[in-house]
Formats: structure tokens, sequence, C-alpha cells
């Protein structure tokens, strides 16, 4: 596979080199302007036909890529588990099925089992792009935390950046140590230890216990979400005492670089893993995330569609 | 039936229960081992098999099978399993109570030994319910139990999480002469886990079973086997902690005794990276370590016996999302390939040390007929050729179920002719 | 990139700024410079509008210039697939009632330039649009001809027809790169 081809579908940033990282990047530079026309909209996929599939709630994630979808002259289809027959655990093969014989072009699936994108994606020929699967990947969201940090600071390469909160549980924390790792950055995490995956470490990752250590630290904090099943699993005694002991709060970051960047993907539980003076505080590149998300689902859309090996191949035949 | 005789002549014999390894032939003589030795002359009538190149073996015992019947006939029912056991070269097959209703009772078991009896395959025993309907909070009858047939009890697919409860299993069991069969895993540290817990299932997002679930159930029944001194056997052993655990227990005389499955002994749990359910068992494939620990168990006899834990699911259970798929691989079809090709084409055991982690052990710790060929013991064996290459294909599997995480490999060593009581139940084409 | 096949100069350093030249002043005459608007096409029609731009601006009136980038707007996206690399658009005012003149190096199919009108439709209502190319190498396969034109050529289908700008080539030029077959 050529730096100028992503394949097939986009399932996780582990699989994809720096060169395919950089490139999806780069691409929604230019995206981001289309989001600040009058007419918000180019016809680049006009008449490709996209299923929205999400066997999970999300907002955020979902209307970002409606967004990207429509912008681009896509015609979208969202199927939720609320509104049809869809639940977990129940015909994935069969919703694969019916997918490809109403001749679709792309999906992009949210999915509470992790591996559910790649099931997808080896049972049908349409693109799929993974929102989400489980405690596995989210590579769109690290992608828009990518451009946001790189937008802000002109590189990734040698910056220091720590996640923050539930590891074990997030998809958004292994994209992140990804594409971080790939584009050279140091990474660390922070958090619980009963909130860590086992055997981090030898991802190249360092581990960091104490939430003031982070804070001195990084270049870049990204805190994620807590959610509030992890004190009811037994992970964490109280949310109370999370934000005592892991709070990124107003006092903490007394102690940081003055241009310390605070990402978080949302949505934030405020006065939880991040004060809202922190969230809404000069720090806090919050916003430029969700403006950010647009551009890079764009940019994802526009590689893929048509992104099949021969049609790529043709094309580099033909650059004209 | 009129006296019927078969001599196979030319093969060499390998036989752990007499200590033999050994050019010659063997006659059968009304489904009894009737001699063995060079140069024997049959009685006129005799059917002679020639067998140059071949060995001849007791035919191999499986104590731990899934077979599905009564309740998941779709994926196995005791007539197909009996059927992918002979030609996987298994004479004997001892299947676990864990079926729709559970084994629990006299007439279950009793319907196990029918529909054993009517395969005419391999020989089909049962292990009944420690607990009734395995809920772990009352005993089972054991004494109906083994009366109508069972060969032995065990919760397998749960643990007996009550540590009263295993006790009182392995004291009560002492009248029976039968041993307790335990599937060790701490559920609390187990709970939702679908694969090892290591590197590989933190970078896959799955969530993990630890070692440690399977070692302190394993310590416990350890020390409870020495408390009483009953008599335990470990299912499926797959980490080295367990391993060592056993070691010690045995130096110090507990009755206990365990198996190792063979995709424990070949696979880890980078077989998971694609998220291929025909990776998913419980226990779960571990790493490279617990692979050589459990090779050397069975090396050293910590590990006494190999057993499949075949464990078949209909295509469409497993066609779904690791976390969603059932647990278990099929594995009476491929035992003896990736016996020869991982452990005795590896110089890690003998031949005849397979053989008898294969049949001959099997038999002895559940008191079963076979596993053995001196004379006048029911002839059941395995005819195979050692080093005749063959591919894994589930397509051809005599099992109703296609789920093995050996697809494709290239295994050495392929049964020829499998025999139970004198009869060919299974020629290789 | 292909190097085979011989190479021709069609127009010299000295050749390409008379051209350009005599095309600033026929933009001039296309419209009151007050409402003119340059708009050049990414890449190289980006260099020339800027410097047809100057060269109005010498008569005293300061020419809005803009880039436009066609890529999202090509209509070959399901038999070439996406162009990995996709340039900035940037329009500098509203384009309603000015008189937009689009700039590109070379007008051949016409694609390029229907793309162009149709992105150029969702920044807004110009009272008149114009084409200015340096090189028309004919072959149209649209309905579309240039306003002002540098040079006609006639060259073959598998001639390609390089325009050189200093800026990004080193050298102002344009030459013609005749391949050995098809």
């Amino acid at each position: 596979m050529t730096a100028l081809e992503l394949g097939k579908d986009l399932l996780g940033l582990e699989s994809l080199t720096a060169q395919q990282i950089v490139l999806i990047l780069d691409t929604a530079e230019p995206f981001k302007e289309v989001s600040e026309r009058a007419i918000k909209k180019v016809p680049t996929l006009r008449g490709k036909t996209i299923v929205n599939l999400f066997f999970e709630v999300s907002t955020r994630t979902r209307i970002s890529f409606e967004f990207a979808e429509k912008r681009l002259s896509a015609d979208t289809v969202n199927v939720s588990s609320q509104g049809s027959a869809v639940q977990k655990g129940e015909n994935l093969v069969d919703t694969a099925r019916n997918l490809e014989a109403m001749r679709i072009d792309m999906v992009v699936i949210r999915h509470p089992s992790s591996g559910a994108a790649k099931f997808l994606a080896d049972r049908i020929d349409s693109n799929v792009i993974n929102a989400g699967d489980g405690k596995h990947e989210h590579p769109t969201q690290a992608l828009l935390d990518l451009l946001t940090i790189r937008d802000k600071r002109g590189r990734i390469e040698g910056l220091r950046v720590c996640i923050c909160g539930d590891i074990l549980h997030s998809r958004v924390a292994r994209s992140n140590i990804w594409g971080l790792l790939k584009l050279g950055a140091e990474v660390a995490v922070c958090g619980p230890r009963s909130l860590m995956p086992l055997g981090i470490e030898q991802l190249g990752v360092r581990v960091i216990s104490r939430i003031e250590e982070a804070i001195e630290w990084a270049d870049v904090l990204n805190i994620l979400r807590l959610q509030l099943e992890r004190m009811t699993g037994g992970f964490i005694p109280s949310l109370r005492e999370y934000n005592r002991v892991f709070g990124v709060t107003v006092k903490r970051l007394e102690q940081a670089r003055h241009d310390l960047l605070i990402l978080h993907p949302g949505p934030i539980n405020r006065g939880v893993e991040i004060d809202s003076a922190v969230a809404d505080g000069s720090h806090s590149v919050i916003l430029d995330q969700v403006t950010n998300g647009i551009a890079v689902r764009m940019a994802v859309l526009y590689l893929l569609s048509g992104g099949r090996r021969e049609t790529a191949e043709a094309a580099m035949g033909l650059n004209v | 039936m009129s006296e019927r005789s078969t001599i196979f002549t030319g093969g060499r014999v390998i036989d752990p229960s007499q200590e033999l390894d050994t050019a010659s032939d063997l006659l059968v003589v009304d489904g009894k081992v009737a001699e063995i030795g060079k140069n024997l002359t049959a009685p006129d009538e005799a059917e002679v098999i020639d067998v140059s190149g071949l060995i001849v073996a007791p035919g191999l015992i499986d104590v731990h099978v899934h077979f599905r019947e009564p309740g998941m006939e779709e994926a196995e029912t005791v007539a197909t399993g009996a059927r992918a056991a002979v030609a996987g070269g298994f004479t004997g097959v001892c299947v676990m109570p864990n079926t729709d209703p559970v084994t629990d009772n006299q007439a279950a078991v009793g319907f196990i030994v029918k529909q054993g009896g009517d395969a005419n395959a391999a020989r089909v025993y049962p292990i009944a319910a420690i607990t009734l309907q395995q809920l772990g909070e009352r005993l089972s009858e054991f004494g109906e139990l083994v009366a109508a047939g069972a060969v032995a009890v065990s919760d397998d697919g749960r643990p007996v999480v009550s540590s009263h409860m295993m006790r009182t299993a392995l004291e009560y069991a002492q009248t029976f002469g039968i041993p307790i069969v335990d599937h060790c895993e701490d559920p609390s540290l187990a709970a939702g886990g679908v694969m090892h817990e290591g590197l590989v299932s933190s970078r896959l997002g799955l969530k993990g079973i630890p070692s440690a679930a399977e070692e302190i159930m394993v310590a416990r029944d350890a020390l409870l086997a020495e408390l009483t001194e009953g008599r335990v056997h470990i299912c499926h052993v797959s980490t080295e902690g367990s391993v060592e655990i056993i070691r010690q227990a045995k130096s110090r005389g507990a009755r206990i005794t365990a198996e190792a499955t063979p995709h424990h002994f070949t696979l880890t749990d980078m077989a998971c990276e694609q998220y291929d359910t025909n990776t998913k068992m419980n226990p779960p494939l571990r790493e490279d370590h617990d692979v050589a620990a459990v090779i050397e168990g069975l090396k050293d006899g910590t590990l006494d016996v190999i057993a499949t834990d075949h464990a078949p699911h209909h295509y469409e259970a497993k066609e779904r999302d690791f976390d969603d798929a059932p647990f278990g691989v099929v594995g009476l079809e491929t035992a003896l390939g990736v016996g020869i090709s991982e452990l005795v084409d590896t110089k890690q055991l003998s031949l005849y040390d397979l053989i008898h982690c294969m049949s001959t052990k099997p038999a002895r710790i559940f008191d079963l007929p076979g596993g053995g060929l001196s004379g006048g013991s029911p002839a059941d064996l395995v005819v195979f050729d050692p080093t005749r290459l063959w591919i894994v294909d589930e397509a051809k599997f005599l099992s109703k179920s296609r789920n093995t995480p050996f697809s494709g490999r290239e295994l050495s060593g392929a049964v020829v002719r499998t025999v139970v009581a004198g009869m060919t139940v299974f020629e290789a084409d | 990139m292909t190097s085979s096949g011989s190479m021709d100069t069609i127009m010299d350093a000295h050749a390409f700024a008379r051209a350009l030249e005599r095309m600033a002043g026929e933009i001039g005459a296309l419209a009151d410079p007050a409402d003119l608007v340059l708009v050049g096409i990414q890449r190289r029609g980006v260099e020339l509008a800027d410097r047809l731009a100057s060269l109005i601006s010498k008569s005293g009136t300061e020419i809005p210039r803009g880039a436009l980038d066609i890529t999202l707007y090509r209509d070959d996206l399901e038999t070439i697939g996406p162009k990995p690399f996709v340039g900035e658009t940037n329009i500098p005012c509203n384009l309603d009632s000015k008189s937009v003149v689009i700039v590109d190096d070379v007008l051949y199919t016409g694609r390029t330039v229907r793309a162009a009108l149709n992105e150029l439709a969702d920044f807004g209502r110009p009272s008149k649009v114009s084409l200015c190319v340096l090189i028309d190498r004919g072959g149209r396969e649209l309905p579309i001809q240039a306003d002002i034109v540098g040079e006609r050529i006639s060259v073959g289908k598998n001639d390609r027809v390089d325009v050189l700008v200093r800026e990004l080539d080193g050298k102002d030029g344009v030459e013609l790169v005749a391949e050995g077959e098809g």
C-alpha cells in the first residue's frame, strides 16, 4: 500500500503508517475552508450513499459525520439502535448482508463490541469507517485531536502528550496512543491503576500516577470522559474522590506551562474529570476539536471514496 | 457373532500399558486382542490388513468433549460427535454434562449411554454434573449416576464456586471411586472476559481473563484434594502458574491429575489478533511462556493427559463479533495431527509418550476400558501414519461443526483406520 | 512524471512577458477595474492571476485576486479516484455584482473550467464571468471558450503542454512535450 492510498476501510490508527496519517491531516486542512463558506457544500460525493450505522448512543460523532457527509453532497441514511431492530449481539451479519444488498457505498459504524467494524469490513465491499468499536479504536476522534494539536503547535513530533483518565475502557485513548506514537510524540497516560490496561508500558507509553506530575510534564493534556458506570463497576470509589485525586482543576493548572493545551473528546463531566473554568479557559481547545472533527471526517470520506485499489492505481497512471 | 479374526501385519505396535514399542503383527479375535508378536500365523479365514510403515496403537481416549445432545443438536449430536471421534483416531470419549437439560440424573445419563451405543462409532462415556443443573447448590446423586454409567462428575463450563461444595464433592465421590473434574475459573475475576488478559487484549480492546482467575481455583482444588484425600482432575490447564501449582501439589502427594488441550500447547493470544471467533475459547489462549510451561508439564508428567475440550458451535453462532460469540473450538479431528506436529516432530515428546498421554493415561485415570493392547483387552485401536502431511480443511470434518482454530494448517500424522471392538469404524480414503 | 519524448519551446521568457502584458491590457478593457476580481485555478493559474493583477494594478487600481481549487468539483472521482492533495480555495471578497475573470494556464477539454464555474457559483452571483488562459490547446469536450488567450496552438492528443512560472519552476515559459506514443 502506498502513502497515496488508505485502502478500503478506516478501522483504526494502529494499522496506518505515519505517512497515511499525515496525508489525512493534510487533506483535512482545505476542507476547513468549505465549512467557512456561505454555501457549505461541495459536490464531491454527489450520488454516493452513506449509511451511518449506530449501535450505540452517540450525538457528537454522529452529527459530525453527518455534517461531513452532507457538506460533501453524499446521500445519508441514519440507522440507530433505538429506531430499528438492531441491538447489540443481534444480527450484525444480517445487517451486513442487507446493506450489501442495498448497494450502498460507505458505512460509518459505531458498535459496543471491539472488532465490530472489522467484522463488517471483512464481509462487505463498501468502504467501512470505524466511528468507535467497543474499547478498541475511534480513529477519527484521534485524527481530529492530532489535527488540533498540529494546528496549535505546528508539529506533533517531540511534543509531550498525556492522556488522562479511564484508559482501560477508552477507544479514544488507544487510537490517540497509536497516532501520537507514529507521529513521534512522547506519550504518557495518567489515571488510577484500576483503569489502566495491562501491559500499556510495552506500547512505549509512560505511566504517570499523579495528575500533578502529569500537568507539570505535559505540553498537551487529553482528558477523557469518566463514565459513571466505572464507579458502580467498582473501578473507583466515587466521582467525588476521582475529582479530588485526578480532576484537572484551576488550582492544579497553576503548575502548568503557560501554553499547555487541554483537549477533551466530550461530552464533558464538568466538576469530575475537569473543572468548568478549565474547560472554558484559555488552555482549552475543546471547541477547535469539534470544528476540526468535521474537516477530518470530510478528508477521510473523500480519501476513501473510490479508494479501491484498482481506481487508486488508475489514478496514479492518469494524474494530469 | 461367530469367531472373527483380523490380523494387522507389518506395523509398529506402540502400547505404553505394556511398555511396548516394537515391529510386530497384531491378531484380533472376536473383538479382543489375541496376540502381539513377530510373524504371527493367522487363522485361515482371518482378514489380513497390511499396516506396513504405520503405527498400531491403543485407540485414543478423550476425557473432555461436548456433544451438545440434548439441547443444541444443530451443533453436534452424540452420533456425529462419536463419528468425528473415530475420524480422529479416538475409540473412547467422555462427554461433559453441560447440555440442555443438564446430565444430572439417572435418566439423562442413560440417554447418553443409549445414544452412544446407537452411534456405532467411538465408545461414549457420560460425565455427570457435580451439582444439580450445575448451579453449585446441591450435590447430584453420584451413586445413581455411576450406576447408570457415569464415569466421573464435573460442572464443566462453570466452576464449582463454593469451596465448601467442592470439598463435599471430593469427599462424597470417594465412595464411588470417581474423580471430580473441575473447570478452574474464579468467576468474579473472569467476568465479562473474552480472551487472555495481556498486551494483546489491551491492544484489541477486548476484556481479558487474567491467568490468576484459573490459578486461584487450581490452587484451591489442590489444597482441598490434600485436605480430603479425594481425587481431583483439573481440566484444560492453560497457564504457567497452574502447571507449577499442580507440580507442587503432586510432589506433596495430592491426588490431582490434569489435562492440556492441543490448542493450549500450540497457540497463543496472538491468534486472536484478527478477532477470529474460532480463537475464542475458555480458558483462553495464553502467552508464549504459558505454552512452553504446558509442554513442559506434559513432558515431566505434571499434566497427565491431552484432551481436546471439543466444543462444537454452529457456524451462525460463531459468525458474530468477538464479544458475543460463544467460547469453544472443535478438536477431535485435529488432535493427533497437532500432537504429532507440535510435540513429536519438535522433539518435545516421543510418539510413545504422546500415545501414553492420549490413550493409556486417560483410560487409567478415568478407569475406562481400552488404553492398552494386552491379550484379552478390547480390540480398540488406531492405525496411523505419523509422517503423512495433510491440510486441515474443516469442510471435510465429520463433526457437525467447523469451528477450528487450525483451519488451513499443515499437520503431519494422519489416521488411517480406527477399530472399536475389532470392527473397523473409520477408514481414511 | 514523464521524461520520454521530445521537447519544443512554444514561448520563451520574453514571449511569455509580452503575452501577459497584452492579456492584462485586454482584462483591463473588460470591465471597470473597480469591479474586477481575478481568480486563478490552482496551481499555475493562481500565479498567472497574481502576475496579471500586478500588471493591471500599475495603472492605479488594486485588483482583488483569489484562488480556486477545483478538486472537490471534479466529475471524474468515480473513474480515477480521489486526488490525494487538495489545494487551497480562497475567495477574497463577496462576488455579487463583480466581474470575475477566471485565470488558468492551459485550456484543453473545458472540464476544469466547468468545475470552476460550479465552484464559483457557491461564492456568490457575479454580474459577469470571463475566462482568461495563457494557452488554448484545442480539444474541447464541453462548449466552453476563452475570452482572452495568450496563444492558440494545435497539438496532438498525446502531447503535453507545460506552463512554467518563475515562482514554481524557476523560469517563465511554455513547453510542448511530445510523447513517443499514445
